[in-house]
């Protein structure tokens, strides 16, 4: 491995802090990563634990399965986290991903081509979310208080677009994007890791990502520094839109229908894929990479405690405590720091 | 001489590999002010914060408080020994009244437990007219009360614990000259009580107004201890810098350039009706009392603050002014004179504060150019001589001067053509104020506009071209270069 000059490295060290590393060899990116990012190793130790209890566990279909489980979430946690990392929090995903589910399943039903159908879904995912940003940004109204309000809304809104039932959609081209493979791998694996890839470079690389973290650091700061950052956290709601109804469109093509009550309680299941990551709340900190692996964390214990049997009833109180675990230790060695 | 009521010996203090502290001595006797000085840097608020229990000094060190040897692991138990800290940033929390920051988490209890509120206004009112402050109502919230009378409080605060050493952390730096009088009229009463100050300030003429003894600290070494009256200003200033500054003021005569700046009839909060002109190549000094609209002028040039009336233009040329990217886009900085709230993001590196203004100059299209960034931001950095570990040091780690330099880079950094500093020295040392001064003096020669606007009269006097008065958000006094003077910029700032 070429030795990298001193300026370099030091900027890798904290880039992990505020942005992705863009420099340094892969080894070394991933030691980093490892020390910067205690989620990582808390996987890794889940996995290794999970694997010793359960020979299924460690199969390749397992795995593909637990990625493609993972996928949506990872999808509507990697928008959330842009809101989080501007210290908001975007609570209508799940509405929002019921909404835009709907309105997509309607479409292809009605024989919209595709080239249609998906990008005027992903569209109105992106303006409902800009809505929201728009209350939060122009309105002044909390984030907490302007997403619960449109996550009733919209949820009230998809019952009556549906009128309380599922629409099915009949359609091969639709049904891949749920539930076909790209050399083996799931396609909505395909999609979230693309999505990973974008998010990644939009936030470490773009003046844009570095408004968000801005943002969260210090918005007086930040409006003083001559951004415009009521555009700013407007776009950065349209992101989380855009990628619940990107989630939405998953769902319903691999459900092959979109339910009116799809997505409950996601929003909930990506907070937590944030905040497993290391994101603060607060704002200002945290990686989109953290947020995968959180979600990965989340998924692999769902799978887990699917393989070992647990009841479903247990299920929840034994991933709440891991969450307040993961989280509990994270904090721990930030006040230490 | 009275016996030592705090004394320090060897004390040493390493974080990781950086050695702030080395083998320091100071002796604080009662009913004596001591002067602790030093520039930025110099390791002053680390040995404070080792006095007061915040970090434990390194084995060898020793602490001794009336002779005895004390290791403090806590901040509370410093307080308790009586040795209270009145620091910088002031510790209040703005919307309790004054008798409940005095006596936080000391309230005085009724015989079944519940807060004894009378008593607490009684006691805060007492404590209050020892420090000539009758007239604050205790139960004042603290937001309301001005930044000089918030010290008052801190103070308060201080003789409620019965503490008998008192460190007073740049006191002077948010006052008027008036309060800052009083201040002084306080510390003599506090030194008439018996009770030993250790005063820290960057400003010279207190500490030979104020000081008894003076220790001064250098790159966290004590280079020298003993009375204020066998030194000079000039010596003194060669103990904390290491050589001499001959000049304070570097003042630089430019020639008549054409008109850049010209504001008419501008109207905002705490602005009314404020016309002037300013030219490339020029500084021009606002001067004013604490709430004369400085801040708000500055702010409201900027596109901070609303304006309410009136009209900006810059080479001829109306301006937009509705928010801070109007003010940038035209070519205006504003360098805050609060770095904290409002000027430099805390827990971020110097890289990204450095370089978040001008992002849009160091991107490819909507791509952060890294290589362009690293290269602006070094750049910056050796101009200024910001002392720190790298560029990705966060700025909460530096001291208030190397943060001031970051703060008036990221101003730069946007390349603007009128610059509006609102108090750059504020909190920053001699040395760290001379390299600012040598930066306005560079802007000016490279045709820039430059609006000063300081509490620091001698600053004003000494690098304005022209000096503007403010009283009360109006212009009441314009004086050139030669025909300004303390006396009667003040009484145009008091008319």
């Amino acid at each position: 491995m070429p030795k990298t000059k001193p300026p370099a490295t030091t900027m890798a060290a904290t880039a992990t802090e505020i942005g992705p590393p863009s420099t340094g060899g892969a080894g070394r990116v991933l030691l980093r990563m490892l020390a910067d990012n205690k989620s990582l190793i808390g996987l890794i130790v889940l996995m290794a634990v999970v694997a010793a209890y359960s020979p299924n566990f460690l199969t390749v279909d397992n795995l593909l399965n637990i990625l493609r489980q993972t996928s949506i979430n990872a999808i509507i946690a990697m928008g959330m986290t842009f809101v989080i990392l501007t210290a908001g929090i975007d609570l209508s995903v799940g509405s929002v991903l019921a909404f835009t589910g709907a309105v997509c399943a309607s479409l292809v039903a009605a024989d919209a081509s595709l080239w249609v159908a998906l990008p005027a879904t992903l569209m109105l995912g992106a303006a409902l979310g800009a809505a929201n940003g728009v209350v939060v940004a122009i309105g002044g109204v909390q984030p907490f208080i302007a997403t619960l309000v449109s996550m009733t809304v919209l949820r009230g809104a998809t019952l009556v677009f549906t009128d309380g039932r599922p629409i099915t959609t009949l359609s091969d081209p639709f049904w891949a994007i749920g539930g076909a493979y790209i050399q083996g791998i799931p396609v909505p694996v395909v999609i979230a890791a693309v999505a990973f890839g974008i998010c990644w470079f939009v936030l470490g690389q773009m003046r844009f990502g570095r408004y968000v973290y801005a943002i969260g650091g210090n918005e007086q700061v930040t409006r003083l520094a001559g951004i415009n950052v009521t555009a700013v956290k407007i776009a950065v709601f349209a992101v989380s839109g855009l990628m619940a109804a990107l989630a939405g469109i998953i769902l319903t093509a691999r459900l092959e229908s979109a339910q009116p009550t799809a997505g409950m309680a996601y929003e909930l299941d990506a907070i937590a894929a944030v905040v497993l990551g290391g994101t603060s709340l607060m704002g200002g900190r945290g990686l989109i990479f953290g947020t995968l692996v959180g979600a990965l964390i989340i998924g692999v214990l769902n799978n887990a405690l699917n393989l070992m049997d647990v009841s479903s009833y247990y299920q929840m109180i034994a991933k709440g405590a891991v969450i307040l675990l993961a989280v509990l230790v994270d904090s721990r060695g930030k006040s230490r720091a | 001489m009275t016996p030592p009521l705090l004394s320090l010996h060897g004390i040493g203090k390493t974080f990781g590999s950086v050695t702030v502290l080395r083998d320091v001595a100071f002796t604080a006797r009662a009913g004596r002010v001591m002067a602790l000085v030093g520039e930025n840097g110099a390791g002053k608020s680390t040995l404070m914060k080792v006095v007061s229990g915040i970090h434990p000094p390194d084995p060898g060190g020793e602490i001794r408080l009336r002779g005895e040897v004390v290791r403090f692991t806590t901040p509370r138990q410093a307080m308790d020994a009586g040795i209270a800290i009145i620091h910088q940033e002031l510790n209040l929390l703005p919307s309790l009244s004054v008798a409940e920051n005095i006596f936080l988490g000391r309230e005085p209890r009724t015989a079944i437990g519940r807060i004894d509120w009378s008593a607490m206004k009684v006691r805060a009112a007492d404590l209050l007219a020892r420090l000539r402050q009758g007239h604050v109502a205790p139960g004042t919230p603290v937001e309301h009360l001005g930044v000089g009378t918030q010290q008052m409080v801190e103070i308060a605060r201080a003789l409620s614990l019965e503490a008998e050493v008192i460190v007073m952390d740049e006191p002077t730096d948010a006052l008027t000259d008036v309060e800052t009088r009083i201040l002084f009229d306080v510390v003599d009463t506090l030194k008439a009580e018996g009770k030993a100050i250790i005063y820290i300030s960057h400003r010279l003429n207190e500490i030979f107004a104020l000081c008894d003894d003076v220790t001064v600290l250098r790159d966290g070494r004590m280079v020298h201890a003993g009375p204020v009256a066998d030194l000079t200003e000039a010596d003194l200033i060669r103990h904390m810098v290491g050589r001499e500054i001959s000049d304070q003021y570097p003042y630089v005569q430019s020639d008549a350039k054409p008109v850049m700046l010209e504001v008419s009839q501008l109207s905002a909060r705490g602005v009314e009706d404020v016309t002037f002109t300013a030219r490339a190549g020029e500084v021009v000094g606002f001067a004013g009392l604490m709430g004369a609209g400085r801040t708000e002028l500055g702010r409201a040039l900027y596109g901070a603050n609303r304006l309410s009336g009136g009209t900006v233009r810059v080479d001829g040329a109306a301006i937009r002014l509705r928010s801070p990217c109007d003010g940038q886009r035209a070519g205006i900085a504003y360098v805050t004179e609060d770095r904290k709230a409002d000027g430099l993001i805390q827990s971020h590196s110097i890289r990204f504060n450095m370089a978040l203004g001008a992002l849009g100059r160091l991107s490819t299209g909507p791509v952060v150019n890294r290589r362009r960034e690293t290269t602006s931001v070094a750049e910056y950095m050796t101009m200024f001589s910001v002392k720190a570990r790298d560029m990705e040091a966060a700025v909460s780690t530096l001291s208030g001067g190397n943060q001031q330099k970051v703060s008036l880079a990221k101003s730069l950094l946007t390349r603007p053509r009128i610059v509006i500093l609102d108090e750059p020295t504020r909190g920053v040392d001699v040395g760290a104020r001379r390299d600012i001064y040598t930066l306005i003096n560079a802007l000016k020669r490279q045709g820039l506009c430059v609006l000063l606007m300081s509490s620091d009269m001698p600053e004003l006097l000494g690098l304005s071209d022209r000096i503007l008065v403010l009283s009360r958000g109006r212009l009441t006094g314009s004086f050139d270069r030669g025909e300004a003077t303390q006396e009667r910029i003040m009484e145009r700032a008091v008319a």
